[in-house]
């Protein structure tokens, strides 16, 4: 019965989740509890009901420390396939509320409480489960080391997935902390913590105990990763709590203060969890599906230093115009600015890698993937700078330019580097020859290109549109315009914003049965993509 | 905050430790250029490209 300690401790969860419940002082965090003691419940039945894996003999357990640990990350691909199709589809849920508001279902599923569902499910579900999933695969192949403990590995992972239905299910039930991408409450938030110090033991254990001389880029970015959200996580959930058995808990911080905890969290929560990580894929998975190594490693290290040296100064320019010092505005301009070297830097190497092998773009659908997210890295790390300008941001800001900036950045280069990864380790995770069909690799990425193009250059033109007629002043200097009337303009560009949006989900749904298909060891017939041929010399 | 003390912490963040963190990132490029840098690097290059697993390792190759 090696699965005995772990039934007991779900059991001893969910016995505690409901005590915590029946003590609940308002009814969201008593019924909050009851969810995640249902959720418990069902994973200690699910376990009780599992046959016990044979306890390993002492020769086969030595020759299991030399393989790798891969069980949570065919999981983790799953998951990651799953959780952003389910993020793309609130997407579009909030996007069609935002056009049409008779689609607001309250209480639950209004769009106060389902925008930062979307939110967190493509950030934390998908793109966490991502960067879960991919980091344990890169740090035991280029540490050639296996994860130093099975159970912990299996803890931080599934740990996880609590914290993101503890998360989501929280929000519905109105429960927030009203910090963008920080909003779970203080339990919630305590229990990421204590995932979150286990994934930094598990990956850096690995690190420590690799049988590999240099510690690859990739891990460096991973590592930054860990350890900087770590940070920003405990900084900015520093609150107490009106009694341990209530929801609602009160930050730390007053005033502006606050607000700058909170966007030196926000930006940097883009900065490390969404560019850093995903840093770390690009530098394993490009060179892999190449079959070439990085264009210039010593780059790849300037990279890394300058990009964690100047990003975390950069939060500042959310709060432009506002009540924060004006010298701390100029600064988070000023590295926002300088960004742009380190960030070009890193698109440069990753495009360059391909020199000589451009070919590969036309027959290889994966490369064209990760050519496309490098794409739209270097430019959502071009547009991020300028709208950093406190000029430009004085028509930016609030409007949906932001929106649109945003997920070019995380459609294009989030997503797309994500795919590409689960494309490649997919095969081989299964020990498959091939992807079911790598034509639908390709109708993936057009789907997904398209979806985004649309919503970028949409998002573009209202953004700007209501900049514009926000600050209009006719010639008695009153406003020309209602705050109604620029929301009534907008209309159009909200319907072509969801159907851009349900392009993007179109092509995650696609990958969905591709993938699926290719775990079951399945190949389609289909014509196969012409390889590159070389023109005879007449 | 008294104004005192962060008016000393704010002159020490963009004196002392703008400089300190400047001389952390010019020494690590200083490092990245020396003589022999290139090789190593090269050879850390290509750390992904190589299939050797644990187990390989284990037996010297």
């Amino acid at each position: 019965m090696q699965n005995l300690p772990w039934i007991i401790i779900l059991g001893g969860g969910t016995f505690l989740s409901l005590v915590l419940s029946g003590l609940g002082q308002d009814a969201a965090f008593s019924a909050h509890w009851g969810i995640i003691a249902a959720v418990l419940g069902l994973g200690t039945i699910i376990l009780m009901r599992r046959p016990a894996a044979p306890v390993p003999t002492a020769p086969a357990a030595a020759a299991d420390t030399l393989a790798y640990f891969d069980a949570p990350i065919r999981i983790g691909s799953i998951l990651t396939v799953f959780w952003g199709c389910v993020g793309f589809l609130v997407g579009i849920v909030i996007a069609l509320q935002l056009a049409w508001p008779e689609l607001n279902f309250g209480p639950w599923f209004n769009f106060g409480r389902l925008r930062p569902l979307h939110t967190s499910a493509v950030v934390f579900a998908f793109g966490g489960t991502a960067l879960l999933t991919t980091s344990f695969y890169v740090v035991q192949r280029t540490s050639r080391a296996r994860l130093i403990n099975d159970n912990l590995a299996w803890f931080v992972f599934w740990g996880y997935q609590l914290f993101i239905v503890m998360a989501a299910t929280g929000y519905l039930l109105g429960i927030t902390q009203s910090r963008e991408y920080a909003e779970p409450e203080w339990y919630t938030d305590l229990w990421l913590t204590i995932v979150w110090v286990a994934y930094l033991v598990l990956f850096l254990g690995t690190i420590i105990k690799r049988k590999e001389p240099h510690i690859y880029v990739a891990n460096w970015f991973y590592l930054a990763f860990i350890v900087t959200i770590a940070m920003l996580h405990v900084v900015n959930n520093l609150a107490v709590p009106v009694s341990p058995f209530s929801s609602k808990s009160y930050s730390l911080f007053s005033g502006v203060q606050d607000a700058l905890t909170q966007w030196w969290y926000g930006h940097n929560a883009v900065g490390f969890f969404l560019t850093a990580g995903f840093l770390g894929m690009m530098y394993y998975y490009l060179p892999k599906q190449a079959e070439r190594p990085v264009y210039s490693y010593r780059l790849s290290i300037i990279h890394f230093w300058a990009l964690i040296f100047l990003y975390i100064w950069a939060g500042p320019h959310h709060l432009h115009y506002t009540a924060l010092p004006d010298w701390a505005q100029t600064l988070g301009m000023v590295f926002s600015i300088m960004l742009w070297m380190p960030s070009w830097g890193g698109m440069i190497n990753g495009l360059m890698t391909l020199r000589g092998a451009w070919d590969k773009v036309r027959t290889d659908p994966i490369i064209r993937m990760m050519v496309i997210a490098i794409a739209f890295y270097g430019m959502s790390t071009f547009e991020g700078p300028v709208m950093s300008i406190k000029s430009v941001n004085g028509l930016s800001h609030y409007t949906d330019w932001t929106i649109g900036h945003v997920h070019s950045g995380a459609l294009g280069w989030v997503g797309m580097i994500s795919f590409a990864a689960i494309y490649f380790m997919v095969p081989r995770l299964w020990g498959r020859k091939q992807l079911y069909s790598p034509r639908m690799v390709n109708w993936h990425f057009w789907l997904a290109t398209t979806g985004i193009v649309i919503y970028a250059a949409v998002m573009w033109v209202s953004g700007i549109m209501q900049g514009l007629m926000w600050r209009e002043y006719d010639a008695e200097g009153f406003l020309v315009y209602s705050f109604a009337e620029t929301v009534a303009a907008l209309h159009p560009y909200y319907i072509a914003r969801a159907f851009g949006g349900m392009l993007y989900l179109a092509g995650g749904l696609v990958m969905a049965f591709n993938i699926w298909m290719t775990i079951r060891g399945r190949v389609r017939n289909e014509r196969p993509i012409p390889t590159a041929q070389l023109q005879p010399a007449e | 905050m008294p104004t005192a003390l962060y008016d000393t912490l704010r002159h020490f963040a963009d004196s002392w430790g703008l400089l300190y963190m400047m001389a952390i990132f010019l020494a690590v490029v200083f490092f990245l250029v020396r003589p022999g840098a290139k090789a190593s690097a090269m050879a850390a290059a290509r750390i992904p490209l190589d299939d050797a697993t644990p187990r390989d390792r284990e037996a010297g190759r």
